[in-house]
């Protein structure tokens, strides 16, 4: 029954059977042990695994920011200082991830594939919504593991072709699954992310603005949070900061990400507590 | 009357074959070319929806002549197969060869089991590499052999013809424009040698283009961009052959 890759032989009866378009649904019947979802759980006991913390994203006309900061930790230490937790899930859309670094950059991996592989199949992209709804589905099959402390909790940020317009979705453990209007944070440090970015926010902001916003709300929140990191001058390890737009997705190279996150550091020798919102 | 009992082996298998090749032989033949940057496919298909060439991953396209339901069904399988292998191992265990391999056993298990009908099929797996001499294509007929390409390969009901067309003027190096005329030439060839047009708009053109910044190598050339190189490719000289130095800039 074995449904071997790894052979040259014949294409098992399940490839060339008519179904689904989701590769997922495909490796459920077809292979189910390797799908993140159908491990067998240990029965008790927290494992203490690197996790991913702050992810920012921000809308501005024609199109959507999705930026992270570069610290793993593992308890009060640092597991990794250059960690990548934005990705790009397709043409299209990005995926961010906050939580247990194992688990979330698999699960990212296996939805960058479902993406690809419906894609090829039907020969056309799925929805925005389609796409968050499928990692909606993909994160409550991590749910016994969620509960046993090792939970991933993204942010998808795309540009909807339908609508013209970047769009953000936030979720929950459960896979619950929420729009959010303008701007949005996941992790430890979301809070203080969110803080600074409330203050900064308007709805007609330029792409540059918006990506300096993003770097903004990350240094607040590694200010604060001491599992986030802020830009490493010393090591030239400055956040990730992408960019969506009708063009498609773009990553800022570490030249415009390391010239954003300097000047932002520069104002902030004289101002520490970052920009100045209007009292009214 | 009576039913004879018994039929050769040979003559069995000659039977399967006949009928095999009849049935590609009602599709159109479509030809796959090497180029300069990358594989193009071309072929003359009415339909916008329904395609002949797809990609099967990164570096991986998928061309096929015959009936559809049944390449549909391979090229779905390929899918399944590379992104599994892609999934289980990593997205450079994905090859043509292999994908090939698995397509000529599944091909020629079908086409000797006396349970099965043959598959009307005729299918080329191509590869593009990161320099010319990396490019692969793989030629499946219908009863799972396998031939290994250079250059150009034609399938479908009018093959051998547009192949033997193709082999006399394909050159290795050609620009995207000059390949696209050459391939559109050879197709637009009727058996009795008489040439017809085959208006844009029933061409599907799709290539492998390694010099593009994605990983998946695979994009369609559709509407401005196929009318543009088309007006490319006619604008370079009557005869592409002797034309080996014009450096035309096939536009992205």
């Amino acid at each position: 029954m074995e449904a071997n890759t790894r052979s040259t032989g014949r294409l098992p009866a399940a490839f060339l059977t008519p179904g689904s378009s989701s590769f997922v649904d495909f490796l459920s019947v077809h292979q189910p042990e390797i799908l993140p979802g159908n491990r067998a759980l240990p029965v008790k006991g927290a494992i203490e695994a690197p996790h991913g913390t702050t992810i920012v994203s921000v809308t501005f006309p024609g199109g959507v920011v999705l930026a992270g900061d570069r610290r793993a930790t593992m308890g009060n230490m640092i597991a990794q200082r250059d960690i990548e937790k934005v990705f790009p899930a397709d043409e299209y859309s990005a995926v961010g991830i906050a939580g247990t670094a194992g688990l979330a950059v698999e699960m990212v991996k296996l939805f960058q594939l479902e993406l690809e592989h419906f894609e090829k199949v039907e020969g056309a992209q799925l929805s925005l919504e389609g796409k968050a709804n499928r990692l909606s589905t993909m994160i409550r099959s991590n749910l016994g593991m969620a509960m046993q402390g090792l939970a991933v909790v993204p942010l998808f940020a795309g540009y909807d072709v339908d609508r013209g317009k970047g769009r953000i979705f936030s979720y929950d453990v459960t896979g619950g699954r929420s729009e959010e209007h303008g701007y949005a944070a996941t992790g430890s440090g979301s809070i203080f992310a969110r803080g600074a970015m409330k203050k900064l926010y308007r709805d007609d902001l330029t792409e540059p603005e918006a990506t300096t916003l993003v770097v903004q709300a990350l240094y607040d929140a590694a200010d604060d949070d001491s599992a986030t990191g802020g830009p490493d001058v010393a090591r030239r390890i400055y956040p990730i900061v992408t960019v969506i737009t009708d063009d498609g997705f773009r990553r800022l190279t570490d030249e415009e990400g390391s010239q954003i996150a300097r000047s932002i550091l520069e104002r902030r020798l004289e101002q520490p507590d970052g920009p100045r919102a209007a009292l009214l | 009357m009576s039913t004879p009992f018994y039929v050769s082996p040979q003559q069995a298998m000659a039977d399967r074959a006949e009928y095999a090749r009849k049935g590609i032989a009602r599709g159109r033949s479509l030809v796959v070319l090497q180029y300069a940057d990358g594989i193009v496919f071309v072929g003359e298909n009415p339909s916008r929806a329904l395609h002949k060439f797809s990609e099967i991953y990164d570096r991986i396209g998928f061309a096929a002549a015959g009936k559809y339901n049944e390449y549909e069904n391979l090229r779905i399988g390929g899918v399944r197969y590379a992104d599994l292998r892609g999934y289980t191992y990593d997205r450079d265990d994905v090859t043509a060869r292999g994908l090939a391999n698995v397509y000529a056993q599944t091909l020629g298990t079908i086409f000797s089991s006396s349970a099965e009908k043959p598959y009307e099929v005729e299918l080329v797996v191509a590869e593009v590499g990161s320099e010319p001499e990396g490019d692969q294509i793989y030629r499946l007929p219908h009863d799972g052999s396998i031939v290994d390409e250079h250059g150009s390969v034609a399938v479908g009901g009018n093959a051998e013809q547009i192949s033997t067309y193709l082999d006399q003027r394909h050159r290795d190096g050609m620009t995207l424009a000059q390949a696209l005329k050459l391939a559109v030439q050879a197709l637009s060839r009727d058996t009795n040698g008489s040439e017809r047009e085959i208006p844009a708009e029933r061409l599907e053109v799709a290539v492998l283009d390694r010099t593009r910044p994605q990983q998946r190598k695979f994009k369609r050339i559709v509407g401005p961009q196929l009318s543009r190189l088309l007006e490319a490719g006619a604008a370079t000289s009557a005869e592409p052959v002797e034309s080996s130095d014009t450096e035309s800039d096939d536009e992205e």
